[in-house]
């Protein structure tokens, strides 16, 4: 046993984070902020052409050839950059719908009652007839509302694997904003010395670094055991992480956390959305339960 | 990322497995949990018999993975705790085996294995607890001898143990409070010992105040060097954080799954806001177990001292393990005013682990100093 990312997966992970900095930076994401949230399909092709949606395809395919753990590091990082569009459907569409690989196409699909990006979207996995738009509370998701169908008989389950990579987007924002408040409280002062030697600080901040841990580990021993409620768990703990962590780096950066120019109310935002997504805490709570 | 094991270790858990399939229903019932005296005599009589199997070095010798073995089989299987053994299996005999000399090993360690005696740990006084810096019980060299005067507090065992894991100031003078400190074994019959039990608020007495009046302590008995205890103690408290809780985990899993099987029968399992309760819970110990093998995979490539993820562990997991018992409560309904329940003298117990080992406090200031780089302040 031996828990730790292994010399390629660290190199993986250091090389998205690389491109994605390149590719979307802080300047860019206000930029597409700023320009109204349109999907930026150089960005996808970039993505495409770097692996992001082919990862998991066979070598022999076309893909990178890598696993469900790699994937999680990738979407991690996706997370950490709130890299925005349907990346987890486009994802899981590689290699059944032609060109979402390459990042041609964009895939899109109904998730809960709502389709995010239908507009900007090639292609929609379910029935997404009858939507309306709605003022999506994310700037950086359009959404889409369908009427809900009757349960289905047997109870249609949203893929463990979606799941598992909306986890992961949550444990790399969870991280991030982590970053975001240790630090603006190392460098921000208040009565003479940076807020961070204040308890009361450390202590929110202390906080953030254990939901992030245990997400985390959850995460990435569920791509390892891709065992269905562990996946469950694990997307509780990240929608927890990546939401309370949002909420308590807004409180360290104090009134400038609750502007529109801070980053902060993005990352809560786009929590928001994943957690309701896919695998919503209570049915997320009820599945782990299920396995007692 | 790798959280299979190897061919070895799968056939290491499948005898220790077969071996607690075959002693456990042998063992005798268990003691009352007031009486001091029977339970070391019961905690060092399991012991005994896995010192006998061949499995009692399992927490120092043993590969870190063939230890989480150890805890998860165990504690699956429902073998008895490591009780009275606590501090001499998971504190000293970890830090006597890092930094005590050849012969202070061959001393100490083949005793606490075989289950023959029972340590106590002399750390916090009344006025350094989670400033342990700041304790005052002082050693004065006279010969080759310490002379130990002061008093020490909440000292587990302190009644049944044989030696005690003793912190003294042998330099009041050091030009800081870290340095000027001393590891002692300090033999709990000296002359000059004395042990008043504290009652907690469970009612029992699980540990004590340690009076120390002029007490000899031979020189020969210091761990490391003089005045260099608080490294050697930070070794202590790193493996205290870092390892000793791994396989309460384990329990906690198991009482889960009692608990929903307790739910299940009494109906509260119908009540969706308990049994989501639950399922968080499970979520949170699975997640935990997680951790502890990502830590364990860390201490194991560098070298083995945990490190500073034991806080982040311990934070979570003395919060969560007060959470289970208070889901447990509200599954019990009325049994769970009834004392003679276990689980409400477990739930009265689980208050003092946000406290013991370090408060929560204290650890969230070790995570945001040591692994966020926030300054240190107050």
């Amino acid at each position: 046993m031996d828990f730790r990312l292994t010399e390629d997966q660290q190199a993986l992970r250091r090389g998205v984070r690389d491109l994605l900095e390149g590719r979307f930076g802080r300047e860019a994401l206000r930029a597409a902020v700023d320009s109204g949230g349109a999907l930026d399909r150089d960005l996808w092709r970039g993505l495409g052409a770097a692996g992001f949606f082919a990862l998991r395809l066979p070598e022999e395919a076309g893909g990178v050839g890598l696993g469900l753990p790699e994937a999680v590091l990738v979407f991690e990082e996706a997370g950490r950059a709130l890299l925005p569009g349907p990346l987890v459907a486009t994802h899981l569409a590689a290699g059944s719908v032609p060109g979402a690989a390459e990042g041609d196409v964009v895939v899109t699909e109904v998730a809960e009652g709502l389709v995010p990006w239908l507009d900007a979207a090639d292609v929609v996995v379910g029935d997404a007839s009858g939507a309306v738009p709605v003022r999506s509370v994310d700037p950086l998701t359009p959404l889409h509302r369908v009427p809900l169908p009757p349960p289905a008989p047997g109870g249609e389950e949203t893929s463990p694997e979606a799941v598992l990579l909306t986890a992961a987007e949550q444990v790399g924002s969870a991280g991030r904003t982590t970053a975001e408040a240790v630090s603006y409280a190392r460098r921000r002062e208040q009565f003479g010395q940076v807020i961070g030697g204040f308890q009361a600080v450390k202590h929110l901040c202390a906080g953030m670094l254990v939901r992030t841990e245990l997400a985390r580990a959850a995460v990435r021993a569920a791509s390892l055991t891709v065992d269905p409620v562990e996946i469950a768990g694990a997307k509780l703990l990240a929608d927890e992480a990546a939401t309370a962590n949002a909420r308590d780096c807004l409180q360290v950066h104090g009134g400038m956390g609750f502007t529109w120019e801070a980053d902060v109310h993005l990352h809560l935002k786009r929590a928001w959305v994943r957690a309701g997504l896919r695998l919503p805490a209570a049915r997320a709570e009820e599945a782990v339960a299920a396995g007692l | 990322m790798d959280l299979s094991c190897t061919d070895e270790e799968e056939e290491f858990r499948a005898r220790l497995a077969a071996w607690l399939a075959a002693t456990l229903p042998g063992l005798p019932p268990r003691p009352d949990p007031l009486d001091w005296p029977a339970r070391r005599a019961y905690d060092c009589g399991w012991q005994r018999r896995l010192y006998d199997a061949g499995y009692a070095d399992v927490h120092w010798d043993a590969s870190p993975t063939q230890r989480l073995i150890f805890l998860e089989e165990t504690e699956l299987a429902g073998a008895p705790y490591v009780g009275a053994n606590f501090v001499g299996l998971l504190h000293a005999g970890p830090t006597i085996a890092a930094e005590g000399t050849p012969a202070q090993r061959a001393r100490w360690l083949p005793p606490v294995l075989r289950g023959d005696e029972v340590w106590c740990q002399g750390f916090s006084e009344p006025d350094a607890g989670s400033d342990l810096a700041s304790l005052r019980t002082k050693a004065v060299r006279d010969g080759d001898a310490y002379v130990v005067t002061g008093q020490k507090i909440w000292t587990s065992h302190a009644e049944v143990a044989d030696w005690c894991e003793l912190l003294v100031r042998t330099d009041p003078d050091a030009p800081s409070r870290h340095r000027g400190i001393t590891w002692l074994a300090m033999p709990m019959d000296a002359p000059g010992v004395t042990v008043r039990p504290l009652r907690t608020l469970a009612g029992s007495t699980e540990f004590a105040e340690v009076f120390l009046d002029e007490v000899r302590v031979p020189v020969e008995n210091r761990v490391g060097e003089e005045n260099d205890g608080w490294r050697v103690t930070m070794v202590t408290l790193s493996f205290e954080r870092g390892t000793a809780f791994v396989g309460e985990v384990v329990a906690c899993r198991r009482l889960l799954g009692e608990l929903a099987r307790a739910a299940r029968k009494n109906g509260t399992w119908d009540d969706a806001v308990l049994r989501r309760r639950l399922g968080r819970l499970s979520a949170e110990f699975q997640a935990l177990w997680r951790i502890v093998q990502a830590n364990v995979s860390e201490a194991q490539a560098t070298g083995g001292v945990p490190g500073a993820g034991g806080s982040v562990f311990k934070l979570h997991y003395s919060h969560a393990r007060q959470e289970l018992y208070e889901a447990a409560a509200a599954v019990l309904g009325p049994d769970a005013l009834d004392l003679g329940r276990d689980w409400t003298l477990d739930r009265l117990s689980s208050l003092s682990y946000t406290i013991a080992a370090g408060t929560s406090q204290i650890q969230r200031n070790i995570v945001a100093e040591r692994i966020l780089g926030l300054p240190k302040g107050r």
